[in-house]
């Protein structure tokens, strides 16, 4: 006993000297990588402050942001005015970076990079459009001889941002689909199989002859899955990359001081449709002086020098236009 | 009935030797109590019959009864009991509390209700209940068989040297996370079944109307697939001990009268160990109606009625697993607590039907004369 107590007084003095200032996000899932990376290194800069971050879904985040059981949340779809009623401080969302997502395919034989128009998605995923010979496929595919082959449609059985923007987008450029099933992070899909995560649709994927999905851009390039390019609103076949991504957001329109603007199908020449920002979700009044200090001072560097980090983890960083926005936003926290 | 009976002299004494009783002087310690029914003399009539002491218990300090190592085992294991029960009762009330807003909305329809659409918030539980069941079902037909054999192979007919691995290996697969069975099932099982067990079903059971449709692999059976091969251990195990505790008169009786090596299992064995297998089985499914992640990766996740089981489908567990983290909406909550509550409803539905079963299983005589 005599030697433990000494050890343990010294581990209590180092642990409340280490983290002096600490502050709990929960939510989204897909900025994991960066978010955590983001956060670890500003603790490297200043050791007496620690983020935890805990990637348990956007849902469970605004749950928690909402009870109050952590300072700030993280969303993939950004709130609605009722959501944000609901909350017990105004709140700031912010979007930290872009995500895109692509459809992937695997049909044997098939080795050209496939073209989609926004009515042959809409078409697959209502169930009109079943077999790989269809008009509509081989018409924007001239000279891809596709065969005649029944077409496997695999979407996310998880409710996932993923499945939001892939659900957004398609309510955007088919009044069918608006209609007849809508966004959000789980739908009613109307054909399919549903597969886990994007490793589940990925591997549904490669194992079924003629089959498609989405996954999310930065799983395909991390595991080299074959995807295709998509028509956007200017009519140019863009193919999904971080530029692409970046420019969709360039060319949204947003308010100086509201980021919830979709930018799927943007109208950018450049610009990749199926895009999406991802959100921090930041109470705009603080109890905590110092927290809220020390929290202003992480996101003017994630939004200056964090920036920067977003392309090794194959996140698209966001166009100036939007960063010096949420500058001049982040005013309102207080 | 005589007053006589009461008086343990008159009893025949060929129950116990005499040697199996206390020693005199041992008895002589026995406390007032135990002696009282033995001083009722022959002739006296009841009300004459010395009264019990009220209570022991009642003479002596609550303080002091904690520590008699009786009353406190006994209290320790009544609290035990009294936690599971109130477990119980929180997980109802947590369930119908949070439920409340899409009972509210939805009513006893939730249950009937076939659509599962959380943009338009519309709500209804019973693919998911169809799913869980019939994945269920497929699994317990594949696995009961298979299990009870094993069992039987184990206990009664595999050379003595086998018996420990085979045993040991049965065990083994109990002990392995559902999420590798489900990654398993996904890149080996899937296509197996889907380029050659769900075609040659198709070619020759269509007629039933359970093997139609386009063969993806992933679906219904692969799901009960899965599940079978998940609960078989258990199922397995537990009849081994239970087979294993058939005296082994039984089976020499059996053959000397003549049965042959399979008589004698269904005559002398299954039968005598029939009420622990459908426990064992009832164990099983309890497993199968709640696993969800191995299930998950397999069904398809379409919520849907579908009478081929090639089709796919989704499970009450499955369902909850996939979507909660994500959920935003209110009521899209409540909907999801209710699809927990009826998980709870079914379950508690099929034990009670299984623990009926038991009931009539375990109701006839134990050995019938012959095995007809």
């Amino acid at each position: 006993m005599n030697r433990v107590l000494p050890v343990l007084a010294l581990l209590a003095i180092s642990l409340s000297a280490a983290a002096q200032t600490r502050l709990n996000g929960a939510g989204a899932t897909f900025p994991y990588p960066i978010y955590s990376k983001w956060f670890n290194e500003y603790h490297n800069m200043h050791s007496d402050i620690e983020i935890n971050y805990q990637s348990i879904g956007s849902g469970g985040g605004i749950r928690q942001l909402q009870s109050g059981t952590v300072d700030f949340g993280a969303s993939d779809m950004p709130l609605d005015d009722t959501k944000v009623k609901q909350m017990p401080t105004p709140i700031l969302q912010l979007p930290t970076v872009l995500g895109a997502v692509v459809p992937a395919y695997d049909i044997s034989g098939v080795t050209a990079e496939l073209k989609f128009t926004p009515q042959i998605l809409a078409g697959i995923y209502l169930g009109t459009i079943t077999n790989w010979n269809d008009k509509a496929i081989a018409a924007t595919n001239s000279g891809v001889s596709l065969p005649d082959k029944n077409i496997v449609v695999i979407h996310r059985s998880d409710g996932s941002g993923t499945t939001f923007v892939w659900t957004d987008y398609l309510s955007k450029v088919s009044s069918d689909w608006k209609s007849k099933v809508g966004s959000n992070t789980s739908v009613s899909w109307p054909v399919g199989l549903g597969a886990k995560g994007n490793e589940g649709v990925a591997g549904m994927i490669r194992q079924m002859d003629g089959s498609i999905g989405y996954v999310e851009l930065i799983y395909a390039l991390q595991n080299k899955i074959t995807f295709g390019s998509v028509k956007n609103s200017s009519g140019t076949f863009i193919k999904a990359s971080l530029e692409s991504t970046t420019a969709a957001a360039a060319s949204a329109k947003m308010a100086s001081n509201d980021f919830r603007v979709s930018i799927t199908n943007a109208s950018g020449k450049e610009a990749y449709p199926i895009s999406s920002f991802t959100y921090l979700l930041i109470p705009k009044q603080w109890k905590d002086n110092g927290k809220q200090k020390v929290f202003l001072d992480f996101l003017n560097w994630m939004l200056s020098d964090g920036q920067s980090m977003t392309t090794q983890l194959n996140y698209a960083p966001l166009p100036a236009t939007v960063k010096e926005k949420e500058l001049l936003a982040l005013k309102e926290i207080k | 009935m005589s007053a006589g009976f009461l008086d343990h002299q008159s009893w025949p004494k060929l129950q116990k030797p005499m040697g199996a009783l206390p020693k005199p002087e041992i008895r002589d310690k026995v406390p007032a109590r135990r002696t009282l029914q033995n001083s009722v003399q022959p002739g006296m009539a009841p009300s004459e019959f010395p009264k019990p002491v009220a209570n022991i218990m009642q003479a002596v300090p609550f303080w002091k009864r904690l520590l008699n190592p009786d009353s406190a085992f006994k209290g320790l294991m009544a609290l035990a009991g009294f936690f599971v029960l109130a477990i119980v009762a929180l997980i109802l009330v947590e369930l119908l509390q949070r439920s409340s807003l899409a009972w509210q909305k939805f009513g006893i329809h939730f249950f009937f209700g076939s659509e599962w659409d959380p943009v338009s918030g519309a709500f209804g539980a019973l693919p998911f209940i169809y799913g869980t069941l019939v994945s269920s079902v497929v699994a317990l037909v594949i696995a009961v068989p298979l299990s009870i054999a094993v069992a039987v192979f184990v206990t009664d007919m595999c050379p003595r040297l086998l018996r420990k691995p085979i045993a040991y290996a049965t065990e083994l697969l109990a002990a392995i996370p559902s999420v590798i069975y489900g990654l398993w099932a996904i890149f080996v099982l899937v296509p197996i079944l889907r380029l050659h067990v769900e075609p040659w079903l198709m070619k020759y059971f269509a007629w039933t109307g359970l093997f139609t449709g386009p063969a993806y692999g992933i679906g219904m059976l692969a799901a009960g697939t899965v599940l079978a091969i998940m609960i078989i251990p258990i199922i397995s195990s537990i009849s081994r001990e239970v087979l294993t505790v058939v005296p082994q008169h039984q089976r020499e009786a059996a053959l000397a009268l003549g049965a042959t090596r399979w008589e004698m299992v269904r005559m002398a064995v299954l039968r005598n160990a029939r009420a622990g297998i459908v426990g064992a089985i009832i164990l099983g499914l309890g497993r199968a109606l709640g696993e969800t992640i191995a299930v998950t990766m397999v069904i398809g996740n379409a919520p849907q009625i579908a009478k081929s089981l090639l089709a796919p489908g989704y499970t009450m567990a499955s369902v909850i697993a996939n979507e909660f983290a994500e959920a935003t909406g209110d009521l899209y909550l409540s909907a999801l607590m209710e699809i927990g509550l009826a998980l709870f409803i079914v379950t508690i539905i099929v034990n009670i039907l299984a623990g009926l079963m038991v009931w009539t299983v375990t109701r006839g005589t134990p050995v019938r004369a012959h095995g007809q």
